[in-house]
């Protein structure tokens, strides 16, 4: 394993760069801390400067102003930019870039060559092992397919030894069963490699699934940044992301019951019944409780289809003054969930911050 | 085939002069072509230009200028003339340096087209890989690029090998110096020699239709090289 020093790879970036494509002139702002371990997303539509960011801290937008650290080691000031190949990133691009005139062994080995740090032979195993790319080794790149190709690209990164690994979007050109061929190994990455990522999607449910620390862009800003739940339980998820208002916890599998075809999961002293997809006892998920599908009632409704109910009490309330709704954030026991209500349920139920509440949760979504 | 001497020195010569002629090109054209293919500056047009103009000029006009620069009054005369070089109209050196104005669109283009055609996706990559910019060039442009090498170093040859008005401006006709195939053809049509002029021109003939083919059937593998890499 190789352990890198977490606090040697925090990326400080306060950025400013104005692209002009023909008429249209496209301004990137960020003034961001990114956190040295996990995985962290940079979340937002198309056109909000993703990619420029990715870009700019790999050194490949030239016209990048600003201030810009890896750890101790300055890439950009006032007086100095570092070239890309002297920065110590591995990247990831959406489409792979694979050389077309090198075998899968001769991609990687350009890397290995070219490592700032002897890549010893049982590394270069654990990453081989890790992507399941040693079958592929004699493939020219047109021989594999989409997922094939990210995974040996994401392999060629990890060889470089970087101190920081960046992905734009590795999946958003492969279709969904490709997806699946790659997301198992990018949630595993981390915890193997202990590589601080960056990770650029437009995809809420990757997002959900593989993020530690979200930062959300709109139109070349930072409109909110934190970890992954604070991001996406609060009121201040940007507009186009509203419906995807959700707590995401981490909960461990601590029964079975296999007559119903349930397990049950428990955070925080709190507990959820999920149906069975073959999770072993003992086993960490991460869950996703989509805020629209938590409903609120002053007492326990026994009879009730909803199976998961829990007694909590309100810790806050936010009214989305120019819609119908209002988020409601709940305090269970050590843990918060947030539900998203009407404003006339508020109002007809006299809800206020204090009361004391039953939480009706519809579905979770288990990540992974 | 019944050659006479002559005309075993003017094939002899015209191969020496195409092969030096290649190799040059293929040395300077390059940083050329590669500079055309990236840069973003405003000078990429005027030097596309001057590249491409000895496609459209009359050989004659091209010869003329070379001629008066290369005469004892011109800059390159001038230059040789210091360097103790003599003056090198009429000779081979001044031959090769026709030619390489001459036959350099035909070096540059192909090498220009492959490389625009590899973008800068690949370089890219290669940067995140510290790779610096010479050793990308080797191990990234370079093979990626081979088929507009290989079309480059055949249309240099087969272009050089064809030349004649140039040629006649600045070489002559001396016999083993500058007295290439095309020149040979023309003395012996001239004398109404025509026996000796066909076996020269079904030899032009066959070099040509055989180098063209080779280029062609090369350009079509090229094609499928870049969708399906690997030989």
């Amino acid at each position: 394993m190789t352990q890198v020093n977490s606090t040697s790879s925090t990326i400080v970036a306060n950025l400013q760069i104005s692209l002009h494509s023909g008429s249209q002139v496209f301004e990137l702002s960020v003034n961001s801390e990114f956190p040295s371990t996990g995985i962290t997303a940079i979340l937002g539509e198309s056109g909000s400067g993703k990619t420029t960011l990715l870009r700019c801290i790999a050194g490949l937008e030239k016209s990048a102003k600003g201030l810009l650290k890896l750890g101790e080691t300055t890439w950009l000031d006032d007086k100095h930019c570092v070239p890309t190949y002297e920065r110590e990133i591995g990247y990831v691009f959406q489409d792979a870039r694979l050389f077309e005139h090198l075998s899968v062994q001769g991609n990687l080995q350009f890397a290995i060559k070219r490592s700032h740090e002897k890549v010893q032979k049982a590394f270069y195993a654990e990453v081989i092992n890790a992507l399941d790319i040693g079958h592929l080794m004699q493939h020219k790149p047109d021989q594999l397919s989409g997922g094939e190709k990210q995974r040996v690209a994401i392999a060629r990164a990890l060889l470089v030894k970087p101190k920081m690994l960046i992905m734009d979007e590795p999946l958003a050109s492969l279709d969904n069963a490709r997806k699946q061929d790659v997301l198992p190994y990018l949630a595993a990455l981390q915890n193997m490699f202990h590589l601080p990522i960056l990770y650029v999607s437009h995809s809420t449910d990757e997002v959900c699934r593989l993020a530690d620390h979200v930062i959300v862009l709109h139109q070349g800003k930072v409109v909110s940044q934190g970890s992954i739940n604070d991001v996406f339980a609060s009121a201040q998820l940007p507009h186009i992301y509203k419906q995807e208002t959700s707590t995401i916890i981490k909960a461990k599998i601590i029964e079975k019951d296999e007559r119903w075809h349930l397990i049950k999961a428990e955070f925080d002293g709190n507990t959820l019944w999920l149906q069975d997809h073959n999770k072993a006892i003992g086993k960490t998920v991460r869950l996703r409780i989509i805020a629209s599908d938590v409903s609120l009632s002053l007492q326990d409704e026994k009879e009730s289809t909803i199976l998961n109910r829990l007694e909590g009490r309100i810790g806050g309330i936010e009214i989305d003054k120019k819609g119908a709704t209002a988020l409601v954030t709940i305090d269970l026991t050590n843990s918060e969930i947030v539900a998203q209500v009407t404003r006339k349920s508020i109002d007809d139920l006299f809800l206020m911050v204090g009361m004391k509440i039953w939480v009706q949760i519809k579905s979770v979504a288990i990540l992974g | 085939m019944g050659l006479i001497d002559s005309d075993i020195n003017a094939i002899w010569l015209t191969i020496k002069l195409a092969f030096t002629v290649t190799i040059i090109l293929l040395i300077i054209g390059t940083p050329i072509a590669v500079w055309l293919a990236k840069t973003k500056s405003w000078l990429r047009g005027p030097i596309n230009a001057i590249v491409a103009l000895p496609l459209v000029l009359p050989p004659t006009v091209l010869g003329f200028y070379l001629l008066i620069a290369m005469g004892p009054e011109g800059p390159i005369g001038e230059l040789t003339e210091q360097l103790g070089l003599g003056l090198l109209p009429f000779t081979f050196w001044g031959l090769v340096i026709a030619s390489l104005f001459y036959s350099l669109p035909f070096v540059v283009q192909p090498i220009q087209n492959a490389v625009e055609a590899i973008g800068n996706k690949p370089l890219e990559a290669a940067a995140t890989l510290h790779s610096k910019p010479m050793d990308t060039f080797f191990h990234v442009i370079l093979p990626l690029a081979r088929p507009g090498f290989i079309s480059a170093a055949i249309l240099g040859f087969a272009h050089t090998v064809g030349e004649f008005g140039i040629v006649l401006m600045i070489g002559g006709n001396i016999p083993a110096e500058t007295k290439v195939v095309s020149i040979q053809i023309y003395d012996q049509v001239e004398a109404l020699e025509y026996a000796g002029a066909h076996r020269l021109s079904a030899i032009m003939l066959g070099f040509s239709f055989i180098a063209l083919l080779l280029l062609y059937s090369f350009q079509r593998r090229g094609i499928a090289t870049k969708f399906r890499i690997g030989r």
